[in-house]
């Protein structure tokens, strides 16, 4: 028994002290492009996305609700369902354009290069096989090994994510598993083919904030262990602080705002990442807070000029004629807002 | 006299019962007790099923509770016929979490607000629409969009729906049990701004349940944690945030994610075993109640 009953957990990580960005490109993202066909129109969700990560690296994709984060995820990983479609764009993985694939080879992309965990773990997983027949099945799958080797592996596997008593767990069923427990398993399972890149899609947003703080923290261990990839998508800004090296903003279906995260948390360029950050509940308690006046935008009714225009505190004459580009702000920065246009 | 006074609340929901055996119960409320002071925000906090929303609720008798006292301005809540119940929930409200679900997607959100009115025969029906009217003036809705429906409404909009319809009759005391936790983050501010305003306008106190400990420590006087149905540490907000005294306030405090890089929170990790779950409430310093030993 301990005094007090905490102890200090490890040290948690965080971004990795050699500097990511020398690390090779694994994922590059050029003019992604996706829609959904709706009354004979194309709404597009994702709207000339791009960006780079390195092997390594986490990138942490943030954007309200709608903002086009897991349409991203799911065309890059090309499971994007009917009536959506991807409609341009370049996905490269080790510099292999994944939307040039067949579906055969992008089925093994996914299985042992790529692998996706989602938000809500009790619908990721299969309620009436155990928890070690599922992991097993994903190795067997991909043809890794035999059931008997599976099983071992598996159990190993729920070891590594730290599931108390893995050997029994393997025989237990999803509904048997706390939230937590689930999403260690989704990792686990995850992880089972080694891939280079995982791709979170608010992993931690359905659990309370002490399981998020361990989850995340499991999530920069593995990282680290694995020298995986990580494109974490989430809407909290201080998850990403903890565990991103480089930050992208997206506000509907477009990145408005790229760079290192001292850099997006200091210097924040564009009018809706300062409102973001300023509307952190902190403070004189009791104050007001600040607020992003207005609502997100619809797809189907976007400004002709740029997106957050009517929202925006900053907004001039230009911003109503065209959409802006990407300018650079900095060093490895960029954002989508006529502030920055230099000419 | 404070506002609202709880006292050795118990609310047990029966189990399956196993081979016609009965079993006890679950106590998803466990022997709660505190008091809401006139004009204060009390702050509701702990994980998912430690009891807040059972505990809001029966307040309320919107669930009955299975003991246990809960007085408003000194009246026994519990004790009270329906007809009287009635009255007083004029004066006690509350607001859902979801603003999805908690409104009535095929009534008009003009009729929304209105019902409470109409349901306590109060006006006519002139008087009824400009009261809403004017409900929809201090939530920041326009009243040209009474007849719409929830659907063509936001999440946030709708969140201040529920509000307006919550306001009609005039409450003193208002439950928000997850205001804004559904929202986006750049709506929860502005539902946040428009709490606190209505506070100082109106005069309301507030019983604020919520997840995010960042907006607790913001809007609350005073703050209780429940864990596993028992209020485990209840103190003035700053006094629990700075010198937490439970090790599972420590725990919920060190893992709040911080907003900055640089930061490197030391993260605390609950062990279960090391602490009495049944110890009493102990006044540590004045105001400031932990269920830890000597
Ligand atoms: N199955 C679908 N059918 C039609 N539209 C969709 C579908 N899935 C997503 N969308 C649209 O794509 C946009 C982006 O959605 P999504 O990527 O899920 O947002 P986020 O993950 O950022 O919350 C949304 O505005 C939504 O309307
Ligand atoms: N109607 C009900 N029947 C049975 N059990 C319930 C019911 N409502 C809540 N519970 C249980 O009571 C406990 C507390 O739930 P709740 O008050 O909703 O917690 P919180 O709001 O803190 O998440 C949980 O274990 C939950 O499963
Ligand atoms: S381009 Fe104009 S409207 Fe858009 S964010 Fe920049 S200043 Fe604001
Ligand atoms: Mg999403
Ligand atoms: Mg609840």
């Amino acid at each position: 028994m301990r005094p007090g009953g905490t102890t200090p957990a490890d040290a948690p990580g965080g971004s990795t002290p050699a500097g990511p960005a020398a690390a090779p490109v694994l994922l590059q993202v050029e003019d992604l492009r996706t829609g959904f066909e709706a009354d004979g129109r194309t709404l597009v969700a994702v709207d000339g996305v791009s960006f780079t990560l390195h092997v390594g690296e986490t990138l942490g994709l943030v954007g309200e609700s709608g903002s086009g984060k897991s349409v991203t995820a799911f065309s890059i990983v090309r499971l994007v369902q009917p009536p959506g479609r991807i409609l341009g764009g370049h996905v490269r993985f080790r510099g292999r354009d994944l939307l040039a694939l067949d579906e055969a080879e992008m089925r093994r992309v996914r299985g042992a290069d790529i692998a996706l965990i989602f938000q809500e773990p009790s619908t990721a997983l299969n309620p009436v096989y155990t928890i070690g027949d599922q992991i097993a099945e994903a190795l067997l799958v991909h043809g890794r090994a035999s059931r008997r080797e599976a099983l071992d592996r598996a159990q190993e596997l729920l070891e590594a994510v730290r599931i108390p008593d893995p050997a029994t767990r393997l025989r237990d069923y999803p509904h048997q598993l706390s939230g937590g427990q689930r999403q260690r398993v989704l990792i686990a399972m995850a992880l089972a083919c080694h891939p280079a890149l995982v791709i979170a899609d608010e992993p931690t947003t359905a659990l309370d904030v002490t399981v998020q703080a361990q989850i995340l923290e499991l999530l920069r261990d593995m990282q680290q262990r694995f020298h995986l990839s990580l494109l974490l998508i989430t809407h909290d800004l201080g998850v990403v602080a903890e565990t991103a090296d480089r930050v992208a903003i997206m506000y509907a279906g477009r990145i408005v705002e790229e760079g290192p995260v001292r850099t997006i948390f200091r210097e924040p360029a564009h009018p809706y990442t300062r409102g973001l950050l300023a509307s952190i509940p902190g403070g004189t308690p009791g104050e007001r807070l600040h607020a992003i006046e207005g609502t997100v935008p619809s797809l189907d009714a976007l400004p002709r000029g740029c997106a957050f225009g009517p929202r925006c505190p900053d907004r001039f004459a230009a911003c109503d004629a065209e959409r802006p580009p990407a300018y650079p702000v900095g060093a490895d920065h960029t954002a989508r807002c006529f502030l920055h246009r230099t000419t | 006299m404070p506002l609202v006074e709880v006292r050795h609340l118990v609310k047990e929901f029966p189990r399956r019962r196993r081979l016609l055996r009965p079993v006890p119960g679950v106590r998803a409320v466990d022997d709660v007790s505190f008091t809401i002071e006139e004009g204060e925000t009390f702050g509701l906090v702990g994980e998912t099923g430690s009891g807040k929303t059972t505990t809001g609720r029966c307040l309320l008798r919107l669930i009955e509770p299975t003991s246990g006292e809960v007085r408003f301005r000194g009246e026994d809540v519990l004790k009270a016929s329906p007809a009287r119940l009635r009255e007083l929930r004029r004066d006690m409200q509350i607001v859902f979490q979801d603003p999805y679900s908690s409104l009535n997607p095929r009534m008009r959100v003009g009729a929304i607000v209105e019902e409470p009115l109409a349901i306590h025969g109060l006006g006519t029906r002139a008087e009824r629409r400009r009261r809403v009217d004017e409900l929809f003036g201090l939530v920041g809705l326009d009243p040209a969009h009474r007849d719409r429906y929830p659907h063509q409404f936001s999440g946030g909009q709708r969140q201040r729906i529920g509000l307006a319809r919550a306001l009609a009759l005039n409450p003193s005391f208002v439950i928000a049990d997850e205001p804004v936790s559904a929202l986006d983050v750049s709506i929860q501010a502005q539902v946040v701004n428009l709490l606190l305003d209505l506070q100082r306008r109106l005069q309301l106190s507030y019983l604020f349940i919520a997840h995010d400990l960042r907006l607790v420590r913001h809007i609350c006087s005073r703050v209780a944690v429940m864990y596993f149905g028992r209020i485990v540490e209840l103190a003035p907000t700053a006094a629990l945030f700075e010198a937490p005294q439970h090790p599972y306030t420590r725990a919920l405090l060190s893992a709040i994610p911080v907003p900055d890089p640089d930061a490197r929170p030391s993260r605390l990790v609950l062990d279960p075993s090391a602490f009495d779950r049944a110890a009493p409430l102990r006044e540590v310093r004045p105001g400031h109640w932990a269920a830890v030993g000597e």
